[in-house]
């Protein structure tokens, strides 16, 4: 789906920046990406790609900047004279739910079967019903492929299931925005095609999505725009076609050279 | 040299009496400490360096008190505070004290060695707190320490044994009376040693049974 032009923004970031002792691992970053979106975020490891998803859930607390999901503010209070006030746990847990995130290594709970997995935020952080949580998880696992593990324990999924199964807990939350966090590289080859299948298909829906991802094909495919990181900058940012076949700095011409 | 089981026999409603008390003392120990542990290791586990050393060393003194010097502390020294406990609350109160010291120390060490990515998942869905911790972190740890769990029911059994020289009328107590009324220490201490055993052997079987279950989850069914 095209991004709407005249809505609202689903994500902003204004100059968001994050260090980790001496060295910057974001600087001034500032994005803004529209529902519908798909934005895959590429760059060298150690660009800073991870943490700056990270901070837009503040799973990572920035040191400065703002994030602004559909209008509200992500950690801070609207400021009472002059003053932001900082969140709580608890009310960043309650802006968290609505943010889903994918992660590199899936981190399903090994205590729970699929079906556990996908109902577990919807029942005991939402207080769904059981019953609807389930009717809705059966009908999201259809979707990724896998309604015939309903029951099974993580354990006993290839790496590939366990990701759709990850995607389809985040899914269960209806997210505004569904943030990826490299969620193919801990894939064995033949795994990777499965779960970029059913991110494309989602991308396809209109499902506003940040994707922090080294699979070049999918971005040039897939994104609406591609953010080029490196060294915690925005060196670039355009169309996924420009970026790949005419990119304007040197330094993602290097980088991308690197994947031909 | 001949042995008179007969008067073992004749005794068995007492050898019976004290393996029940040893039973249940344990078991409600056992569970109030498992209720009680975890509470203890949160502190253990706080971000705050304060919180943390205060914890570890109540933990670590709870830990390093053999259990017999802890017994006799709750039962003859404690009334001079003027806190005066019955036998079996002095009993419940020691086992339950000691156990929780290492039931939270288990905990703390499962937790240590859960990834850091499985309460991160749960954060990003919008767990905290308490919530998270019971939803997510506790029941790994039942999956991960469950053996660890059951030795150390096994050590609480044993150490009630201890429990005999505040009079409570446990299994070593039961033993001991029978042996030193009709001097039969042999025929004694040698079923109590049986009965001991069967009572470790059927936590072992419980054990082994949810560890089977645990893991058909960690592997795969």
């Amino acid at each position: 789906m095209a991004p709407d032009a005249s809505a609202a923004p689903a994500v902003q970031l204004r100059g968001l920046s994050k260090r980790f002792g001496a060295s910057d691992a974001l600087a001034d970053v500032s994005l803004t990406v529209m529902p519908g979106e798909t934005v895959c975020i590429v760059g060298p490891s150690g660009s800073g790609k991870s943490t700056l998803l990270r901070c837009i859930n503040w799973l990572e607390r920035p040191d400065a900047g703002e994030v602004i999901i559909h209008g509200a503010r992500v950690g801070y209070h609207r400021s009472v004279g002059g003053a932001a006030l900082v969140m709580t746990e608890r009310e960043l847990a309650r802006i968290r739910a609505r943010i889903g995130m994918v992660f590199q290594h899936f981190n399903l709970w090994p205590h729970l079967t699929v079906l556990g997995n996908v109902i577990e935020a919807p029942v005991h952080v939402l207080r769904v019903p059981v019953r609807e949580a389930v009717a809705e998880a059966e009908a999201l696992l259809a979707k990724v492929g896998l309604v015939d593990k309903l029951d099974a324990y993580p354990a006993a999924l290839s790496g590939g299931q366990m990701q759709r199964v990850a995607i389809a807990r985040a899914l269960a939350m209806h997210p505004q925005v569904l943030l990826f966090d490299e969620p193919t590289s801990a894939l064995d080859p033949e795994l990777v095609g499965e779960v970029l299948d059913v991110m494309k298909e989602l991308s396809r829906e209109g499902l506003t999505m940040i994707v922090v991802t080294h699979e070049m094909k999918f971005a040039r495919d897939v994104a609406s725009r591609i953010v080029f990181l490196d060294h915690g900058r925005i060196v670039e940012v355009g169309p996924a076609r420009a970026f790949f076949e005419s990119p304007t700095t040197e330094r993602a011409r290097q980088f991308l050279d690197r994947y031909r | 040299m001949s042995f008179r089981w007969d008067v073992i026999w004749r005794e068995l409603p007492q050898f019976g009496l004290g393996l029940a008390n040893s039973a249940w003392l344990s078991t409600v120990a056992m569970t109030l400490s498992l209720l009680l542990g975890p509470w203890l290791a949160l502190p253990l586990v706080s971000r705050r360096p304060v919180v943390r050393r205060a914890s570890r060393a109540v933990v670590d003194v709870a830990r390093c008190v053999p259990f017999l010097l802890l017994a006799y502390f709750v039962y003859f020294a404690l009334p001079a505070l003027g806190v005066r406990l019955d036998k079996w609350t002095a009993s419940l109160v020691t086992l339950t004290v000691y156990n929780t010291a290492y039931i939270a120390e288990i905990v703390r060490g499962a937790w240590a060695q859960l990834p850091a990515g499985q309460t991160e998942a749960a954060r990003a869905v919008g767990f905290t707190g308490f919530r998270l911790v019971r939803r997510i972190v506790l029941p790994q740890i039942a999956l991960a320490a469950g053996p660890v769990f059951g030795n150390q029911l096994i050590q609480l059994i044993k150490d009630s044994a201890f429990l005999s020289i505040i009079t409570v009328p446990e299994l070593t107590y039961a033993a001991n009376a029978v042996q030193s009324f009709y001097f039969v220490p042999f025929e004694s201490f040698a079923v109590a040693t049986l009965l001991y055993w069967a009572l470790c052997a059927g936590v072992e079987q419980v054990v082994r049974w949810s560890e089977g279950r645990a893991q058909r989850i960690r592997y795969g069914a």
